[in-house]
């Protein structure tokens, strides 16, 4: 934590590169991920909860045909879709466990986003939330520090909705469920368990957006060459 | 470089439409494919339970069986020996049992219904995604393998069936071959096979995805390579549509 705020204009190291090589690689991955998956699901479109559900059971949800556009790949083809998604849910999965080994040993989760109790205090969380409306995204003081929310929506990421993604997705696999049947339980059944994987595969996708939408109010080229080179050049006060 | 607003803006149909091009390329193709190898893998070590023993497959109660079993893919052979054998309520069916073994077999049901067999109630599910719960009931196949009295080099049993004008075939290596889960079931929910779900035969191999579980099961062979069978890959779905030979997730 900087005691002395640095200067405006001043170039600072902000990311690691375990964080920069993750973070490319899972936007080649989620994105293959998010539009394979879209195939996937027009092969039956229909969700249930439980241990079973065909036509003919009850269905929670009926989704929509998924456009040609925004599926892998762009005909239907479930079994290609299910090679990119089976291809790529590897490197999620295993890019993840990677990552947060990395981020241990390189203290990135323990100085970046370990939040401190009055950081979660209602009113703190009000004044940042103001703070996002009126576009004001950083701490002058601390500029190269996450705010709550970053911290929350990032650790949410990380530790719940990539977690449930891979854990959900296992379970679809007869032969991974009896490798690890505790996998059943944990989802409540194999049909659940893919409710689950939708529900939270549109959860990411959401991140997506408004992490492309925040980055771009934050100042895109700013944002995108520290992710790339690592550094980041500190916006002056009149700066997003 | 691609840079994110042009991916939001309408970048993104082009990347997509990148992935069918990519595809195209056989070394890029070979690198997707992989990922099969490293599942099967993967999935196989986790398999091993202490003492190697195999993992099974999750069993269920009665009270979980599915109301309805939907039927999928063929619903009916309909060739003239199939209804044939269907007319005379399967008393002329003979499963053949060669390649490999020392001692070929021809086994009419009654002597199938005869064997000793397991009972399991397991999930099947579907590469595109439904799950149903059946009760399922038949000898091992392993039973019937020994009977044949395989002989070394083995590797594979290709079941060749009688739909889609006696083509139909698809394959499994000797580890699932052998796994205590794996029946030719004769019978379902305490019934006779149905047709629609695979009469008088059909294979359960209960860690893998609905598409290799055979049905109308007329050969079995036992043998050192793919190569050669079909199309090569092993079953005529893998041959056809690329599906994976190895379906375990």
């Amino acid at each position: 934590m900087d005691i002395i705020p640095p200067p405006a204009g001043a170039i600072v190291p902000r990311h690691r590169f375990s964080t920069m090589l993750w973070h490319w690689v899972n936007a080649v991955a989620i994105f293959i991920l998010l539009g394979s998956g879209l195939g996937i699901s027009n092969a039956h479109p229909r969700l249930y909860w439980g241990m079973f559900g065909a036509n003919f059971d009850h269905a929670w949800a009926n989704l929509p045909d998924m456009p040609a556009w925004i599926t892998i790949p762009t005909t239907y083809d479930l079994a290609m879709s299910r090679r990119w998604h089976l291809f790529f849910a590897l490197v999620l999965a295993f890019g993840l466990l990677a990552f947060m080994v990395a981020s241990l040993l390189n203290r990135h989760f323990q100085r970046d986003l370990r939040i401190a109790t009055r950081e979660v205090a209602p009113p703190h969380i009000w004044a940042d939330a103001k703070a996002h409306l009126a576009f004001r995204f950083r701490d002058p003081n601390r500029p190269g520090t996450y705010n709550i929310l970053q911290k929350i929506a990032y650790a949410m990421v990380i530790f719940v909705l990539l977690p449930m993604m891979i854990f959900s997705g296992l379970t679809l696999g007869p032969g991974m469920d009896a490798a690890w049947p505790w996998l059943l339980d944990v989802f409540g059944g194999r049909q659940s368990a893919r409710s689950i994987h939708f529900i939270c595969a549109m959860l990411i996708g959401g991140f997506v957006v408004l992490h492309l939408v925040l980055v771009i109010l934050a100042g895109a080229v700013n944002e995108v060459r520290s992710m790339i080179t690592g550094k980041w050049r500190v916006p002056g006060e009149d700066e997003a | 470089m691609i840079s994110r607003r042009t991916m939001i803006g309408g970048g993104a149909g082009l990347l997509l439409t990148g992935c069918d091009q990519v595809v195209q390329i056989p070394a890029a193709r070979k690198i997707l494919f992989s990922g099969e190898r490293l599942n099967l893998a993967t999935q196989r070590l986790l398999q091993v339970r202490a003492g190697g023993r195999a993992a099974l497959a999750p069993e269920f109660t009665a009270a979980d069986i599915s109301p309805i079993f939907r039927g999928n893919g063929t619903q009916n052979p309909d060739t003239a020996d199939y209804d044939a054998l269907l007319a005379n309520n399967f008393a002329d069916y003979r499963l053949q049992v060669g390649g490999l073994v020392r001692t070929p077999l021809s086994l009419s049901l009654s002597q199938i219904m005869a064997m000793p067999a397991r009972t399991q109630i397991t999930r099947h599910d579907c590469v595109e995604g439904w799950s149903a719960i059946g009760k399922w009931h038949g000898p091992l196949l392993g039973t019937v393998l020994k009977a044949a009295n395989i002989r070394p080099g083995a590797r594979y049993v290709v079941c060749t069936c009688a739909d889609m004008g006696g083509t139909y075939y698809d394959s499994v290596d000797l580890i699932d071959a052998f796994h205590p889960q794996s029946i030719l079931a004769w019978g379902m929910n305490d019934q006779p096979l149905s047709v629609v779900h695979g009469a008088p035969i059909r294979l359960r191999v209960e860690r893998q995805l609905g598409y290799k579980q055979s049905k109308y099961i007329m050969r079995i062979d036992v043998v050192d390579s793919l190569a050669g069978i079909g199309g090569g890959k092993g079953g005529y779905w893998e041959d056809n549509v690329d599906y994976e030979w190895y379906a375990g997730i």
